[in-house]
């Protein structure tokens, strides 16, 4: 009975403030747009009955749908979206995997420290740390002003508000996502399996490749998940350090939902999103998993 | 092998100076004089002046640390109950659909989770307000507690609950005097990170707040859109400092609780 109850109640609250709303999401995205005030037609009426479902159904269309088909915007704005977060969540684990390599080979004494003064800009809020940038990187910016202070460059360079920002602010913010899955397996690794694959006629690069990289891939896997999936998604970096020309998704249904008011397409906008995140959330959810019943 | 090799010592000197050096940059021209943060023209703490008689931001501020101090408790109630449902429940009824929901909002983007628990709060006719945003912080945040606590129920000796239970104890006693001790650093980790994401939230909390309750991040948004400003960075520098000094507190904290506990172990084991 106590243990029905222990399931239940977190249960309960995530089918209620997690699956629930999807649907409710689903069901806007269907329906028409009434200037701004819900409820949004049509409603399900179940005091008539059979009737009361049928009308539903029948005035459930697909108008949201096609009008994103109809406007390139949308689907250039998916597009973007996914080839940012692919190159940037290729950059981060460029930056990222070094990082996290360096910690696993430090002192063990001194692991714990580097653990902390990676996990603590992860603490502060992103908002800052993307505001950071922003005084970095404008035209005035400090970068610009050592740039031209040494000489390297004559006219400033123009950086904030263009992608190159965005890409920057990704890897800065989601770096710590990277750093301690891929930190984690390397430090469980047992390191006379390199000694033994340089003893066997190994040089260091090929024992990095032959057996660091794929005894890391747990972490690597888990790493970019952690980094693609929400940047996809993302709102505040585009929206603080990208530019006109900076398409993403993320941005796109923010503005339909509060410049333009058209909640149905607004959530029209998320079913697809969610359409396109749903393989690698079930791929991401199945490397978790199988870590964790590899841990127990 | 103790020795660090010079590629190890340039990677983690370039990383580290890449996290930061943004930061310190940001600290530092929080006490810059002049208005344009570009330029140095001396040191001042008069934006921290101007920040407290702000009283919409402290107004922000207050509305932020109410909805947090709710929110990350009852996450942390809800977290942990789902990690021992996960960790020892066994097998029940839906228990891919559980699990799934716990790790799928870890990576869910913040527009769809924002914008379909607006959508659910009009459908039921709940007005918005700290309430609101509260019921929405707590959904998300409870995933991510249940993920740090149900990491350290999985590598606890479940033995030790058994004996408990052997000994007479019914498994709420059980739970309290064997469970809850042991994992006690792993729920206060999972309430400080509830807490630090509910503070940080800007865009669950921009859809599901109303007129009458404005979180700092949206006030902060708000104002930075319009490009930097001192009085930001006198703010942030505030919110940074008390995050480290938090982070570095609760880190001090859990390391005397292992060593008290690894203590307690070794003073069993010579009993035995």
């Amino acid at each position: 009975m106590r243990r029905a109850l222990l399931i239940a109640i977190p249960y309960v609250w995530l089918l209620a403030l997690f699956l629930v709303p999807f649907f409710i999401v689903l069901k806007i995205s269907l329906s028409d747009i009434e200037l701004a005030i819900p409820p949004y037609t049509p409603t399900l009426d179940l005091s008539q009955g059979w009737a009361g479902i049928r009308d539903f159904f029948s005035q459930l269309d697909f108008e949201n749908f096609v009008w994103l088909t109809e406007d390139d915007l949308y689907w250039k704005a998916y597009l973007s979206s996914v080839k940012i977060a692919l190159i940037s969540t290729v950059l981060t684990l460029i930056v990222g995997y070094p990082i996290a390599y360096g910690m696993a080979r430090a002192p063990t004494e001194w692991r714990p420290t580097l653990m902390m003064l990676v996990i603590l800009p992860f603490w502060t809020s992103f908002l800052i740390r993307v505001y950071a940038w922003m005084g970095i990187l404008s035209n005035e910016g400090y970068l610009n002003q050592i740039l031209l202070w040494t000489g390297i460059i004559s006219t400033p360079l123009t950086i904030l508000n263009t992608n190159t920002a965005v890409y920057i602010g990704i890897v800065y913010t989601y770096l710590p996502f990277m750093i301690l899955p891929i930190y984690s397996a390397l430090e469980r690794m047992d390191e006379s399996l390199i000694e033994a694959a340089e003893d066997l006629g190994c040089s260091r690069v090929q024992a990095f490749w032959l057996v660091t990289i794929p005894l890391s891939r747990p972490g690597i896997i888990a790493g970019c998940f952690l980094v693609m999936i929400p940047v996809i998604g993302e709102f505040v970096i585009p929206s603080l350090l990208g530019g006109s020309g900076t398409l993403m998704i993320g941005k796109v249904l923010w503005e339909e939902f509060f410049s333009n008011r058209d909640w149905p397409v607004a959530s029209a906008v998320a079913v697809v999103l969610l359409l396109i995140l749903v393989v690698p959330i079930v791929l991401f959810q199945r490397n978790q998993q199988k870590q964790a019943e590899a841990e127990q | 092998m103790n020795r660090m090799s010079w590629f190890n010592t340039v990677s983690l000197t370039l990383g580290f100076a890449f996290l930061y050096i943004p930061m310190i940059i940001l600290i530092i021209f929080s006490f810059n004089e002049s208005k344009l943060v570009t330029v140095w023209a001396g040191f001042s703490t008069k934006w921290y002046g101007e920040l407290l008689q702000n009283q919409a931001f402290l107004d922000a501020a207050w509305v932020t640390v109410r909805v947090a101090v709710f929110s990350s408790t009852l996450a942390t109630i809800l977290g942990t109950a789902a990690a021992y449902v996960l960790v020892r429940g066994g097998r029940f009824f839906g228990r891919t659909l559980f699990s799934g929901m716990i790790y799928a909002p870890l990576v869910m983007p913040e527009v769809i989770t924002g914008l379909s628990l607006l959508l659910l709060f009009i459908g039921i006719g709940l007005d918005r307000g700290i309430l609101t945003i509260v019921l929405a912080h707590t959904t998300f945040s409870m995933c991510f507690v249940s993920v740090v606590v149900s990491s350290r129920l999985i590598t606890f000796d479940q033995s030790l609950e058994e004996a408990a239970l052997d000994l007479g104890c019914t498994a709420a006693q059980a739970f309290r005097l064997v469970t809850l001790p042991i994992i006690a650093p792993a729920v206060i980790s999972g309430w400080l990170l509830a807490f630090t994401l509910s503070l940080d939230d800007l865009v669950i909390a921009s859809f599901t707040s109303g007129p009458s309750a404005t979180t700092l991040p949206i006030k902060i948004f708000s104002a930075v859109r319009l490009g930097v400003s001192p009085e930001i960075n006198a703010l942030s520098t505030l919110m940074i400092a008390v995050v480290t000094v938090g982070v570095i507190t609760a880190s001090l904290v859990t390391k005397r609780a292992m060593v008290r506990q690894k203590q307690d172990e070794m003073a069993a084991a010579r009993a035995e």
